[in-house]
């Protein structure tokens, strides 16, 4: 009894450790998703910046409304639109990275319920060492083009 | 001697001319695109495949509008919405011209892409994009006809897969004939410079 105290106690300290990681060096801003009709999957885009002195790892996402969401990358180098699952997304020490249309992002599947334009959508952050962030991704309709890639296509 | 050096003068000056205004008219025949100009080197609009309403449609539907033909799938949740949504940003600058103007979004998954499918997938982008799919003979025929190129990747283990497609947009004037491409290195102001040329004109040779 007292031993399986003792090792749910450590199991608890572990996890309160692990709370107290990468997570607490990282802010999330401009979290959004792009809402698809019907079922089909939709992108989650967000900026991530450390505030650290070392680099943290993007290692993987979930979410209540989602089955299943999947950390991928896009490319269209030889004029091949490309989609692959990637491991993880490095951030730098006192840096940013962006999961943006085209490039990184989050692939959002089988929702629990429809989600809808508006919605507030809880998607946690998982880091390479178990630590968590909570964030909130706004629902956005389909035809939406980012504002910083928007800045991007016009060379004025 | 002198009188004959000004008669070379005039003669080397009428030929420098008459090759200036000879430049000039090949450069006033051919428009300034900023675009790749593909121009008398792909094939006609031609197919045969059905709508998003589910109705049999060919390229000569759509004879009389400026088309903006691109491969992709509906479960494709990055790339093929941006550049939809991109291709939306470019619609709604040209304004009304625009209305002369059709997005064809081609599916390179006929497995899934139904016309239901299609219909409410294009019409989150832009009213003027209309969703075709169709037997996978004919999409691979279209698909082969304009050089463009799709692999269905290996299923990932639940019935889902990716499809890695060609990401240029052809485009084509109201003719049919095919005229220029478009890839994610070009500035959205030239696609938008382009189709102004293209809807102002008819671009007809």
């Amino acid at each position: 009894m007292n031993a399986r105290f003792a090792l749910l106690m450590t199991g608890l300290l572990c996890a309160g450790a692990a709370m107290a990681g990468d997570a607490d060096r990282v802010a999330a801003s401009h979290g959004w998703i792009r809402v698809m009709p019907g079922a089909l999957p939709a992108g989650g885009y967000v900026v991530l910046e450390n505030h650290g002195d070392r680099a943290v790892s993007l290692s993987a996402a979930s979410s209540p409304a989602y089955a299943e969401v999947m950390l991928h990358k896009s490319s269209t180098d030889t004029g091949m639109g490309r989609m692959e699952k990637v491991d993880a997304l490095s951030i730098p020490a006192h840096g940013k990275a962006a999961l943006s249309p085209g490039g990184y992002h989050l692939m959002l599947m089988k929702a629990a319920a429809p989600v809808k334009v508006g919605d507030k959508v809880r998607v946690t952050l998982r880091f390479a060492d178990g630590s968590t962030l909570d964030t909130e991704f706004e629902a956005k309709p389909a035809n939406t083009v980012d504002g910083g890639d928007m800045s991007q296509m016009h060379h004025h | 001697m002198k009188p004959r050096r000004l008669v070379r003068a005039l003669l080397l000056l009428s030929v420098l001319l008459g090759a200036f205004l000879l430049a000039g008219c090949q450069r006033g025949g051919e428009l300034p695109w900023k675009l790749t100009n593909v121009s008398g080197h792909m094939p006609d609009l031609d197919f045969k495949l059905v709508d998003d309403h589910g109705k049999p449609v060919s390229g000569a539907d759509y004879r009389g509008k400026v088309v903006l033909m691109y491969f992709g799938y509906t479960h494709c949740p990055d790339v093929c919405p941006l550049t939809l949504a991109q291709l939306h940003v470019v619609m709604q600058r040209l304004g009304p011209l625009a209305d002369d103007a059709r997005i064809l979004f081609v599916s390179v998954d006929p497995a899934r892409d139904t016309p239901e499918v299609m219909h409410a997938y294009v019409n989150a982008f832009d009213p003027r994009a209309v969703g075709l799919s169709g037997e996978p003979r004919a999409l691979e025929a279209l698909s082969k006809r304009y050089r463009s190129a799709y692999t269905r990747e290996p299923d990932k283990g639940d019935g889902q897969y990716e499809v890695s497609h060609s990401s240029a947009i052809y485009l084509f004037d109201r003719d049919g004939k095919a005229r220029l491409l478009s890839t994610a290195a070009d500035a959205q102001d030239d696609l938008v410079h382009d189709l102004h040329l293209l809807l102002d004109t008819g671009a007809k040779p």
